[in-house]
Order: C-alpha cells, then sequence, then structure tokens
C-alpha cells in the first residue's frame, strides 16, 4: 500500500467515525476514536500486510479485534483500503448491513451461509464479549507456526479487557508456546463503561504483570506514528517470545468534549454533537 | 436388529471415552488438519495417544477451558480441525459464551468434546456429573450434538465428525458400559436407528444408557411390544424416524443421562408437540443435581438401569 500522510488520513478515519455512529444512533465512540491512530498506522502504514482484493490471502497478516466494540474504526479504515465501499460505512447498526454493531467472522461450508448478514471482508474474528480474540489471535499464531507461515497476528484489545480472566489465560499460554509471530497490542485509555479503569477494577502494574506472564512488553503513545511504527521493528527483535505492547491513547482523542470521559465509551454523538465534533476535528474549533 | 450384536447378555465392556480416544487417534493418521486441544485431563478424556503420537499437533492448555475453546476456534479460522476435549461440566460448563461466539456463531470447524458426563461418573459427584450440557449445546444455533450410545459408535462417529464441516459437540462417558453395537453397524450423523422394532411404545434414548432400554424391553416383550431408538444425534433430531416411530406405538418413553429439562427429553416433546402429539413420559434427571456413589448404584437410584426403565415403562402404559 503506498505512503500517504498518515495524520490526514487519521482524521479522515475520525471524522468517518464520527458520522457513522451518528448515522447509527448506537454505538461505542470513545475507544474507535482513540485508536484511530494505531488503525491509520496498520492499514495505511506500509507495515502489515493485507489486500482488499484478497482479503482471506493465505499470508496476509492477521489482525484481531478483541474489544470488537471498535468496530467503527476498523470498518472505516477497511472501507477506506477498499475492502468495501465507502458508502456502506452509513449502514453501520442497521438491519440487513455487513457492519454489524460487534466485528462479525463466520464460516462458509458446503452448507451456504449461516448467518442473516453477508460477511464484511477483512474481518477476522468476532468480537464483543472481551477476551474472546485474545485467545483466537494464540490459535491463529500457533496455526501459522505449524504450517510454517511467515505472517504475523497482532490481537488488539483493550485495557477493561483484562479483567476478564480469559485474556490472562491467553498471554500465558502464547508465552508457553513462544509465540513470537504474536502482538498484543493493548489500548490503554484508562476508561471503560462504567468507570474509570483505575477505580472499576485496578489493573496496575500492566506492564509488570503481563512481563511475568512471559511476554515482552513495549510502552507506547498511541497518537505518535514513530512510536506506533516502532513497534515492528522491536518485535521483530524477539523471535521466540510473545509481544505485548502498552500502548497509551486518550479517548475519545480528537473532540475535547469526548476526551478522557467514560461516559463516551458506549453512547454515539447525536446530530448536534456530531456537528460539534467534525468542526473541531477539521480545525474550526466551536469552543 | 442388524444394529447390535448378536447376544445382549454378553457384551463386552468397554468405555466410551475410550472409542473415542481410538477415533481420534486414527484420525491423526488419516487427516493431518486435525489437532487436538486438553484442559489438564488428557489421559482422563483419552487424548494421550493422540498427544503421544503427534505432539506436535497436541495443544495443552492447562486448567483454562474458556481459552481452550478460543485457540481451537483461531486453529479453525486457518484451516485446522481442532477436537477441543475436557469434562463435560467444564467445557461447555464455562466455556459457553466462547463456543456461542467463536465457535458457533463463527460457525467454525471446532469439535467439542464433553467427558464424564451424565450421573455414571459416579464417586466425583454432582459437580463434576454434567446433566445440563445437552440442553446448552443444543440451543446453540449452527450447533450439532452427538450423544454416541457405546465405545465402537463413538469411535465412528469422532471420525464423522471430523469429516463434517462446522461445530459440533460430542458428549462422552466415563464408565465402562456395554458395546451393543458392533463393527459393522453403520453411524450417520442425523439419522436414528431402530434398534429393536416394536408396536405398542417407543423407547427413544441417547447414550450407554439405552442398554438398560434394551434389556427392559427384552423382560417386558411378554407383556408389551417396545421399539428402541437409538437417537446418537440429538440436534439435528430425526424427526421422521420419531414421528413414524410415536404414530404406529403412540407410546413414547425417553431416556437420557441428562435433565428431562431441555435434554433429548425436551427435544422429542418439542418436535411430538407440535407434529405428532403422542403421550409421553421423559425419563432422566428431574431439576436435581446427582450425588457420589459408585456408577451403578446411581444408575439404579436414579432409576436409570433395567428395572428403572420397566417401572416408568410400565408407568406409561
Amino acid at each position: 500500500m503506498p505512503r500517504v500522510n498518515l495524520p490526514d488520513v487519521a482524521l479522515e478515519v475520525r471524522k468517518n467515525i464520527i458520522k457513522m455512529l451518528a448515522f447509527a444512533g448506537s454505538g461505542h465512540t470513545a475507544g474507535a476514536m482513540g485508536s484511530a491512530d494505531l488503525f491509520t498506522y496498520l492499514y495505511f502504514g506500509g507495515e502489515v500486510k493485507v489486500r482488499r482484493d484478497d482479503p482471506t490471502w493465505e499470508d496476509r497478516d492477521r489482525v484481531v479485534l478483541s474489544c470488537g466494540h471498535y468496530a467503527p474504526v476498523l470498518y472505516s479504515c477497511l472501507g477506506m483500503a477498499g475492502f468495501f465501499p465507502l458508502e456502506e460505512l452509513s449502514t453501520l447498526r442497521k438491519l440487513g448491513s455487513r457492519l454489524q454493531g460487534h466485528v462479525v467472522r463466520h464460516i462458509e461450508y458446503n452448507g451456504g451461509r449461516k448467518l442473516a448478514h453477508d460477511q464484511l471482508p477483512g474481518v477476522e474474528n468476532t468480537g464483543g464479549p472481551l477476551g474472546q480474540g485474545v485467545s483466537i489471535a494464540v490459535g491463529m499464531a500457533i496455526a501459522a507456526r505449524m504450517k510454517k507461515q511467515k505472517h504475523r497476528v497482532i490481537c488488539v484489545g483493550s485495557d477493561g479487557e483484562m479483567d476478564e480472566g480469559q485474556t490472562w489465560e491467553a498471554y500465558m499460554s502464547a508465552a508457553k508456546y513462544k509465540l513470537g509471530n504474536l502482538i498484543f497490542i493493548i489500548d490503554r485509555n484508562e476508561i471503560q463503561i462504567s468507570g474509570n479503569v483505575s477505580d472499576v477494577m485496578p489493573i496496575e502494574s500492566v506492564g509488570k504483570k503481563l512481563e511475568a506472564f512471559g511476554l515482552r512488553v513495549k510502552e507506547i503513545d498511541g497518537h505518535n506514528f514513530e512510536e506506533i511504527g516502532s513497534i515492528f521493528p522491536w518485535a521483530r527483535m524477539y523471535p521466540d517470545q510473545p509481544k505485548a505492547v502498552i500502548m497509551n491513547t486518550t479517548p475519545g482523542k480528537g473532540v475535547s468534549f469526548m476526551e478522557k470521559n467514560y461516559l463516551w465509551h458506549g453512547i454515539p454523538p447525536n446530530k448536534d454533537q456530531a456537528i460539534e465534533a467534525l468542526t473541531e476535528l477539521t480545525g474550526g474549533r466551536t469552543k | 436388529m442388524k444394529y447390535l450384536v448378536d447376544d445382549l447378555e454378553t457384551v463386552e465392556m468397554k468405555a466410551v471415552r475410550d472409542g473415542f480416544g481410538e477415533g481420534l487417534l486414527d484420525l491423526g493418521k488419516r487427516n493431518e488438519k486435525v489437532v487436538a486441544l486438553c484442559a489438564d485431563l488428557r489421559e482422563s478424556v483419552r487424548v494421550e495417544g493422540f498427544s503421544k503420537a503427534y505432539p506436535d499437533r497436541y495443544i495443552e492448555v492447562g486448567v483454562a477451558e474458556q481459552n481452550m475453546i478460543g485457540i481451537a476456534a483461531g486453529l479453525a479460522l486457518e484451516g485446522f480441525i481442532p477436537f477441543a476435549a475436557s469434562y463435560a461440566v467444564f467445557s461447555p460448563g464455562r466455556s459457553w459464551d466462547q463456543i456461542r461466539v467463536s465457535v458457533a456463531y463463527t460457525h467454525s470447524n471446532v469439535k467439542i468434546v464433553g467427558g464424564h458426563a451424565g450421573i455414571s461418573v459416579g464417586p466425583d459427584g454432582a459437580t463434576h456429573q454434567a446433566m445440563e450440557d445437552i440442553a446448552m449445546m443444543r440451543v446453540l444455533p449452527n450447533m450439532i450434538v452427538v450423544v454416541p450410545c457405546d465405545a465402537e459408535q463413538t469411535k465412528k462417529a469422532t471420525l464423522a465428525l471430523a469429516d463434517y464441516k462446522g461445530p459440533a459437540y460430542l458428549r462422552l462417558t466415563r464408565s465402562k458400559t456395554a458395546m451393543f453395537t458392533n463393527r459393522s453397524t453403520p453411524f450417520e450423523i442425523g439419522k436414528a436407528q431402530i434398534l429393536r422394532t416394536g408396536k405398542q411404545l417407543t423407547i427413544v434414548g441417547c447414550g450407554p444408557v439405552l442398554y438398560s432400554a434394551l434389556m427392559a424391553a427384552e423382560e417386558l416383550k411378554e407383556e408389551i411390544d417396545i421399539e428402541v431408538i437409538n437417537m446418537h444425534t440429538i440436534k439435528p433430531l430425526d424427526a421422521d424416524a420419531l414421528i413414524r416411530s410415536a404414530k404406529k406405538t403412540g407410546k413414547v418413553l425417553t431416556i437420557e443421562e441428562h435433565q428431562v429439562n431441555g435434554g433429548l427429553g425436551g427435544a422429542v416433546a418439542e418436535v411430538l408437540a407440535e407434529q405428532a402429539p403422542t403421550k409421553m413420559l421423559r425419563l432422566g434427571m428431574n431439576d436435581a443435581f446427582g450425588e457420589s456413589g459408585d456408577s451403578d448404584e446411581l444408575m439404579t437410584k436414579y432409576g436409570l438401569d433395567k428395572d428403572g426403565v420397566v417401572r416408568a415403562t410400565r408407568k406409561l402404559v
């Protein structure tokens, strides 16, 4: 994929997130906005190997979205990357849409389609109930090794998700199997649906815990493209160990009235808020 | 009686789980896409043989059933055919959400193997006696549910499930039980087997407890002419075979090592109530937990031995 101006792309990703959530009338805003720079880098930074015209290409990097409620940011990037028509973003959460409220992957066998909706190209996993993608990523990484494939598995999860015991089960197994082809990126935005992470369930010290679980840990600023880009050369230095990146982000990044406010975890902007947000994002601050 | 061994009185005793272990080992040789996962119970649920013969295709997750199902789903998404085994009380017992989302909804090709199901688990007590797993699994869209009746059939079911593309649940039991089918007995997912034909009452069962039904039918043969159906696939249920028999006999007794609510009895009642209302009695656990004891003692106490079936049959008649 050609190199592009990442801040410009990230701005478009954020604008799409605001628009699609406002159209939908429900959904999760803060995490999608906060992780927009990461996903922009993944899909437009030239590092992650995926093919829009061959979404299930065998040697692609697998991007697993464990915090499935971040769906709008992934859909935004996939749409902008040409995996499906961009206009489809406005169908998020609507009846019959491929853009389900949470990410869905389903496999069709001879028996045909088993779901009410079609598969959105580019989505690797079903996610929403937290913790599941972390294990799926472990399975995919083991599978890649069994098949002697060279691609990576990149699992994006969130700090609130770490309340789920399954995540820790999965980290342990990743370390046990020395999955050097696996990178967990944990969006450390310090909010979850009902409050700040440190109030709902303190998880510090995340880095020490992950290290103790056998992972190679790196902490980055999730709004700095250079730091996001540094994940990959760093990861290559440890071919026999799974990696965990603690990505510090500002939830709701880019829209001042959403930033660092857990109340924006699980709600969309209404029309007026969306206009205000889009105005601020494009530089004409309203406040 | 083409499905049965010649002499029901002197049958070989063998555990259902052993049939699974043999089937899995066989699959390891036949199909390199088959992988196995277990949650610290590989000897107990007979994954041991596979794990030794194919260590590169065996994943030990430790006591972590939720992670086991997730890893299995990831492997399935990459084209493998994972068999994920534990005790049924733990998986699907503790891993149901992972099964629902990462397996059933995703339609990933994962085979969930629930060992030590039913009250015949024995001395471990009610914590370890899965009596709810059939209900939990058959309610899931895209999931099929197979409960083989003996070790021989379990081996065949294991092979058949590897060929079937899609999520599946295979239920196993612990104790040595009667091998009343033989090598030539066919097995087809979703196709019920009429083990014994009769005209006056139908017993529909699944699992090793069917042996009690066969023995009871024999004992009662002068009194009542009983048909015995092996409904080894609870989902998709062979409604045609069930309805045909129910219309012929007019009375249906279901028997299972499971809660009567939601299990085979529930499934049969649903079909008959809508399509062929029939007088019914469901034999199994009546909304209760089990307890410690020897397998045989428990089967007797909870009415799942031959005498229990005889009593239930008389009650229904």
